[in-house]
């Protein structure tokens, strides 16, 4: 067990790779749970079932290891507790924790698996469970793919169970009275006479008992909490100015950084002049780092103003310098040589394509992140340690990176995760880490707090990839008869790989994502991916390849659709083949009164379904051609996620969601010039303003076989619904984003 | 330099042209306020001069001429103001990063126009970003606030 850690540390493989390589571990690794970390800290008095609840004297402390980024995960993973361990998560001390293999993630790891999620196949079951073994094995932690709910979904109840059932279990040891009398009830167990016992008050004994494993899980029907909306625990605090972000960190004794690298990312640094800078007000030091230099100032603003006043010399970036570039390169890998896999392929789509056909071409920009916190960190770097503070999704991963800076053992390094101020994918890459940590170490015992100027963010930011599709296909007698997609991409999965030191292998299921696993039953099908050659460097965007792939599939069946002078609705429902899709676009066409795509003149709907990490989700798009250009008007989602745990925040993600993908679709794109980004703030890069959001109304429906996340997959419709519904209201058929470069917006 | 935050007068010794956001959140300590953009595309450092909505990233030490009041200042978790209170109904919060700011400005409004139509409302709010997409709330829970005050 210890040797397959180790291994995997240093192999993990982002995708089938982990099987394709070997990297299976056997039913007696997979079996073997992590030692419970808590125990390491526990102090007499104490106790701990698991590795996510501790009670101690006075407090119920539960520890809740996914990120939160702003989509309240951590309210729900205390819901999923507490449902079983009876207390009010309002009333217990919730924590990130620290860092540790005993909180593994093994759903984002089984979505990897190359199958469709509505597969079960005995081979998909096999690979998705050997994935999330290795994943357990290697002690993978990740807050990502909308994974963080299917993870802990049982899990978290589990442990909110085992808890309750030991803590009963104390309670009839310290009181004589038969077990199967006491109940729970917040936080206390309740005695036969009805006195009430506090968990605190049985820490001690309940340090001394075995916890109880063998418990069964409350079926939804006795639900207190899941289901039922409820009050995030973060809601008061991000509602009054007292939620603490890392960006507020204060610690004694800290200095504030700014630092400058490369703008054309990636590229070198071949020389600077900080004279000026050096005499400027508060600054403390000019210290140099990968790619750049950082100032160290008294605070923030002073060393925003000195590092504005040194002057670089750049070398050129690693990746074309224009944007035309760029597009070519895209082009050229509709060959052979980059057919990544051919994703599916029904039909005879060859031969019949090869007669006349209707065709078209699709083209998806650069899009940065952007969340409005900028990035932030805090380190402190000790003889044989580090400590961090800052918003993470791979606290694990960090530490590894953190340990080569400082020179110390990956365990050395705690890890305080923050709450973030958003995210969107952009919390996975590690270079605002790193740089933090290497000024803390010129400086050690020093707590260091770097702040990235919006500027440096914007055009360090590691943009969703581009993308272009070549679409072919064929009308016949009112259907949709065949449908070809050639989507080509660079590898989102492999640039990120590569700031990992991970090799990766097999083909990249994100450049096709929401495209092949579309459930349509057309006659010939076919969907391939086309691997691009790195351009510049690319990370996960929400909802990562969907929001591209989708947008390139969903647009050309509608354009196959009203080429056969079919209803959009109407034919995706004759196409469909599953019911859970069904049942998506039914609810849509009800919750819209569809009735076809043409409303009074100047408006107009459309309607996209796409499925990703395991939701279908389809939505319904209502525009109003203005004087002043497109006014959005309504957006009617239905979601399927399996079971809805929190109907107010599950709305409350969906309508974001939505707004991400119309706003981006708009006006957002990254293009690159001598190298560049030439996007440096919100007013060239904004996404949607308050004016400009429609009326959106969510229902989320409970048919999926499985519990599944809500952060993602309400993007990457947005954009071909939208696209359709401008369709229907003008005649234009857009099909490039952003679109404001073609059509106007109110 | 004297500024007066939340009630309490506070003698800073600042550049005259530091940023109000930074003299709150570096000399203060008073991090309500949050660096978002530095150019006043965002809205998230809003903050009350004499009760008027400023972006604090825009208003230099030296020509602060009014008392503030931060988020902090509005209300509290135990007290909170009737803006706060509906934004806390509402749950508008995601990420929260822009809250602060949409709440600062969405009661600096509210103070002069009690009872706004849906374009007053879209002209206030349209300077706040919010990358989490709340705005379907914000514009729920503003108008609550409105309600409540108007009774009141």
């Amino acid at each position: 067990m210890g040797r397959a850690r180790t291994i995997a540390r240093r192999t993990f493989l982002i995708g089938s790779a982990a099987i394709a390589g070997g990297v299976a571990f056997g039913v007696y690794a997979v079996r073997t749970p992590h030692d419970n970390p808590l125990r390491q800290s526990l102090a007499p008095g104490e106790a701990t079932f698991n590795p996510f609840v501790k009670i101690t004297g006075d407090a119920i402390v539960l520890i809740l290891p996914h990120a939160d980024v702003g989509q309240g995960v951590q309210s729900l993973q205390a819901a999923l507790i507490a449902e079983e361990l009876d207390v009010d998560p309002a009333h217990v001390t919730l924590s990130f924790g620290q860092p540790d293999a005993a909180y593994y993630n093994t759903a984002l790891a089984a979505d990897l698996a190359p199958f469709m999620p509505f597969d079960d196949s005995r081979m998909a079951k096999t690979v998705r469970s050997a994935l999330g073994g290795a994943a357990k094995v290697m002690g993978i932690m990740a807050t990502g793919g909308s994974s963080s709910v299917p993870d802990s979904y049982d899990k978290l109840r589990h442990a909110g169970a085992v808890a309750r059932e030991t803590l009963k279990r104390a309670a009839a040891d310290q009181t004589g009275h038969d077990v199967t009398s006491l109940r729970t009830q917040g936080g206390a167990v309740i005695l036969p006479d009805g006195a009430t016992l506090p968990y605190t008050a049985l820490a001690a004994t309940a340090a001394r008992v075995e916890p109880v494993t063998e418990v069964s899980l409350r079926d939804p029907s006795e639900w207190r909490l899941l289901g039922k909306p409820m009050q995030r625990t973060d809601i008061i605090s991000k509602s009054t100015g007292t939620q603490t972000y890392g960006i507020d960190l204060r610690l004694e004794g800290m200095v504030h950084a700014a630092l400058c690298t490369n703008p054309r990312q990636g590229g070198a640094m071949l020389g600077y002049d900080a004279g000026d800078a050096k005499k400027m007000r508060g600054v403390i030091d000019v210290v140099p780092i990968t790619g750049g230099v950082a100032v160290v100032a008294d605070n923030t603003w002073r060393a925003f103003q000195a590092i504005e006043a040194i002057r670089f010399d750049w070398g050129p970036a690693p990746f074309p310098a224009e944007m035309q570039g760029h597009w070519d390169a895209v082009a050229a890998s509709f060959i052979e040589d980059n057919l990544d896999k051919t994703w599916r392929d029904e039909g005879d789509v060859g031969a019949v394509l090869a007669a006349e056909t209707l065709s078209a071409e699709y083209r998806s920009p650069y899009v940065a992140h952007q969340p409005l916190e900028p990035l932030s960190a805090v380190v402190r770097i000790s003889d044989g340690g580090a400590e961090v503070w800052a918003a993470h999704q791979l606290p694990r991963f960090l530490q590894d990176k953190v340990a080569a800076v400082a020179g110390c053992a990956p365990e050395d390094v705690l890890f305080y995760n923050q709450f973030a101020g958003g995210s969107f994918g952009h919390r996975l890459e590690f270079d605002f880490i790193t740089r933090t940590a290497e000024i803390a170490v010129q400086m050690k015992g020093t707590p260091v707090k770097l702040t990235y100027r919006r500027e440096e963010d914007f055009i360090h930011d590691y943009p969703r990839q581009i993308g272009m599709a070549r679409a072919q296909g064929k009308v016949k007698e009112g259907k949709v008869e065949a449908f070809a997609l050639d989507i080509a991409t660079p590898s989102v999965a492999a640039s990120q790989a590569s700031r990992l030191g991970q090799p990766i292998m097999g083909p990249d299921g994100q450049i096709v994502a929401g495209a092949w696993t579309m459930p349509y039953a057309i006659p010939h099908l076919r969907v391939r991916g086309f691997r691009t050659p790195e351009l510049a460097p690319v990370s996960s965007w929400r909802a990562v390849g969907a929001p591209v792939a989708g947008f390139f599939a969903e647009s050309w069946l509608d354009e196959l659709i009203h080429a056969a002078g079919a209803d959009p609705l109407a034919e995706r429902l004759r196409l469909c083949t599953n019911p859970v899709h069904m049942k998506v676009l039914e609810a849509v066409a009800e919750m819209s009164n569809w009735g076809g795509s043409a409303m009074s003149a100047g408006q107009g709907r459309g309607v996209a379904m796409v499925e990703s990490f395991g939701v279908p989700v389809a939505e319904v798009v209502e525009v109003t051609q203005t004087p002043e250009g497109i006014r959005i008007d309504k957006v009617f989602v239905a979601a399927d996620v399996g079971r809805v745990l929190d109907p107010v925040n599950f709305e409350n993600n969906v309508q974001g969601g939505v707004i991400w993908g119309l706003g981006h679709a708009i006006n957002a794109e990254i293009t690159f010039s001598d190298g560049v980004a030439e996007q440096d703030n919100f007013y060239t890069h904004e996404g949607l303003r308050f004016h400009q959001a429609p009326e959106i109304t969510v229902r989320g429906l409970e048919n999926g076989p499985s519990v599944r996340g809500i952060g993602e997959p309400p993007v990457p419709p947005a954009a071909p619904a939208l696209a359709n519904a401008i369709f229907a209201a003008t005649g234009q058929r857009l099909r490039e984003m952003p679109f404001n470069k073609f059509i106007d917006f109110a | 330099m004297k500024l007066t935050v939340n009630g309490t007068e506070h003698e800073i010794d600042v550049e005259d042209d530091m940023p109000l956001l930074w003299v709150l959140r570096d000399v203060l300590g008073i991090t309500g306020p949050k660096y978002g953009c530095g150019i006043a595309a965002c809205g998230a450092c809003t903050v009350h001069m004499d009760g008027v909505a400023v972006r604090s990233c825009q208003v230099a030490a030296a020509d602060v001429d009014g008392k503030i009041t931060t988020i902090e200042g509005l209300g509290t978790p135990e007290a909170p103001h009737p803006v706060q209170a509906a934004w806390i109904d509402h749950q508008v919060a995601q990420c929260g990063y822009c809250q602060s700011g949409q709440i600062m400005q969405a009661a600096a409004f509210l103070g002069f126009n009690p009872d706004p139509t849906d374009d007053q409302i879209d002209a206030a709010m349209g300077g706040n970003l919010c990358r989490c997409g709340t705005y379907p709330r914000i514009r729920e829970a503003l108008k609550s606030a409105a309600a409540k005050l108007g009774a009141g």
